[in-house]
């Protein structure tokens, strides 16, 4: 229950840390693009976005280990776009068969690629979480928002719940273990039966946290009335925003990134130019 | 069921340092019959070690060894369902984990977990007995929603819920939090009656130093993942240099012996409230005969 460190903030002080969220938003995006932007099996690429996070991760201070711990939340949906991958492309050169199964040359290729990228995109996003508080985040994105104002769209409640949700997922972790203790001791079993068993064995837990939920929901909607919230109207920002050298610093490197990726690309497909 | 702890140890994240210990090598005997109370501060690894005791956390690799009864939690074969149906345990706020509904069936959920075989009657008549003994109207109270209840009710039946299979040991962590002085009352006379039938063990572990003195045989004090000391309540509220260091106070009982010490007046008792009336009432005959 406790190893979500997805979406987990590190808190120290860094060169990553003291950029501005906005920025770290963006550069996330562009660092996604330049993933994307990785031509089709060229894997120089994906190496100078790798280069990229580990740049990062020193810059930011942060433990290798709980960036790549990042992947383990997701590691089966890895494995298993990597299987489909191996098993249902078929083109190319034969490499291994058996009966109905067929490996390829570019199944394998396409495999090692999926890996690379959705590997890499979720090792970019960790470094924004592990370096960025929930609220900063909530912030920024407001800030990012803001143009769609015009079109009335609610920019501010709607960082606003997000930093709501992110703030009560501890908490709701919390509320879970402790709920499927209680429930343990009242005999109930988790671990064995088939999916079906094991979906309804959670039902005891799932009602007690969603009534709890709607109980903390009250309560906060109450807390934040007692303080005088009234939404975004004339709210000022305690922590205002400002962009610094390092921010520019860090958008010149994303755009070296890209740069660079756009160019290993053109050799790749162009190798004539050199 | 006797319960062994030796030498516990427990440390929670992934790093064993010791900043991360909840429990730094906890010995103690809970001997069959007691009431025993367990005081400490928050973080003291109270709550750690009690949820020790049903398997709730697991054992981690050598750090020490439990024995509940016949359990041996050291055997990798120890099954722990078959313990949990004779230990009970009541959290802290145990009204959040009803979900049920209606209350027949939240109380029922116990039995059908631990009593898979056992015929609907016999099912209904248990949570009948159960709802009864908390003080509920069971013919009243049986179809309705457990979310539509006073808080005070929703108590009972969550605590139904947990002796509805007559567990040997009852394990309580703060069970009096957040209810009014009546409601407290209620709920240690329920203790008590439950003590007096199947129930024959009685953990209790609570913040409340009157509660502690007033019902408990055998009191231990944690602190940093340690037992302080033991014993009796005379025995342990007679440190109080040691209790103030902790933070934790004394007994309106002990704290008046105290004072009236202070002022030459000496009454002797257990820091229960009748026997220090007694002996002040003693005193007091005594000095005016």
């Amino acid at each position: 229950m406790k190893d979500v460190t997805f979406g987990q903030y590190f808190p120290t002080k860094s060169f990553v840390h003291n950029m501005d969220a906005r920025v770290k938003i963006l550069a996330v995006i562009a660092y996604i693009v330049a993933v994307f932007l990785v031509q089709t099996y060229h894997f120089l690429g994906f190496l100078a976005c790798f280069a990229f996070v580990v740049i990062a991760t020193c810059a930011a201070r942060v433990p290798f280990g709980k960036v790549l711990r990042s992947i383990k939340g997701i590691l089966f949906f890895i494995v298993l776009s990597a299987i489909l991958q191996v098993f249902f492309n078929t083109d190319g050169k034969v490499v291994f068969e058996w009966q109905f199964i067929k490996i390829t040359e570019s199944g394998l290729l396409s495999a090692g690629f999926i890996i690379a990228r959705i590997t890499l995109i979720v090792l970019g996003a960790s470094i924004l979480t592990l370096t960025t508080s929930p609220v900063e985040i909530a912030d920024g994105l407001e800030s990012l928002l803001s143009p769609l104002k015009v079109i009335k769209f609610p920019v501010h409640e709607f960082a606003l719940i997000m930093s709501i949700a992110l703030r009560f997922i501890p908490t709701l972790l919390d509320e879970t273990d402790r709920i499927i203790k209680a429930q343990k001791a009242r005999g109930a079993d988790f671990e064995s039966g088939n999916l079906f068993k094991r979906a309804k064995a959670l039902i005891p837990v799932l009602i007690p946290l969603l009534i709890s939920s709607f109980r903390r929901a009250d309560e906060l909607a109450d807390a934040m009335d007692a303080r005088c919230y009234s939404g975004s109207k004339n709210r000022t920002k305690y922590k205002k925003m400002t962009l610094s050298w390092r921010d520019v610093l860090g958008l010149l490197i994303i755009a070296n990134l890209i740069a660079g990726v756009l160019l290993l690309n053109t050799i790749y497909l162009f190798p004539w130019v050199i | 069921m006797r319960i062994e702890v030796k030498d516990l140890k427990h440390a929670y994240g992934e790093s064993k340092v010791l900043s991360n210990a909840a429990l730094n090598g906890v010995s103690l005997n809970i001997e069959e019959g007691e009431f025993f109370g367990i005081i400490g501060q928050t973080g003291s690894g109270k709550t750690t070690f009690v949820q020790h005791l049903n398997g709730l956390i697991k054992l981690q690799k050598d750090s020490g060894s439990i024995k509940v009864g016949e359990f041996d939690f050291a055997d990798k074969k120890c099954d722990f369902r078959a313990l949990r149906a004779k230990l009970g345990m009541v959290f802290q706020y145990p009204e959040y984990q009803l979900f049920a509904e209606t209350v027949k069936d939240d109380v029922a959920f116990g039995v059908k977990n631990f009593m898979p075989n056992i015929s609907e009657e016999q099912t209904e008549q248990m949570v009948k007995e159960a709802l009864t003994t908390v003080g509920l109207n069971y013919e009243k109270i049986k179809d309705k929603s457990p979310f539509e209840l006073s808080g005070g009710q929703k108590r009972r039946v969550a605590i139904a819920g947990v002796i509805v299979t007559k567990p040997e040991v009852l394990v309580l962590d703060e069970p009096v939090a957040g209810l009014d002085p009546q409601g407290k009352r209620d709920f240690i006379a329920l203790l008590h009656r439950l003590h007096k039938t199947f129930v024959k063990t009685i953990v209790l572990v609570s913040h409340d130093m009157d509660l502690v003195a007033e019902n408990c045989t055998r009191i231990a004090v944690f602190a940093h993942g340690n037992v302080l000391l033991q014993g009796t309540p005379k025995q342990v509220f007679a440190d109080e240099p040691m209790l103030k260091e902790l933070g934790l106070e004394l007994p309106v009982t002990a704290y008046l012996t105290k004072e009236l010490e202070k002022i030459g007046v000496n009454i002797d008792n257990d820091y229960t409230a009748q026997s220090f009336v007694d002996a002040l009432i003693n005193y007091y005959k005594g000095g005016k005969a």
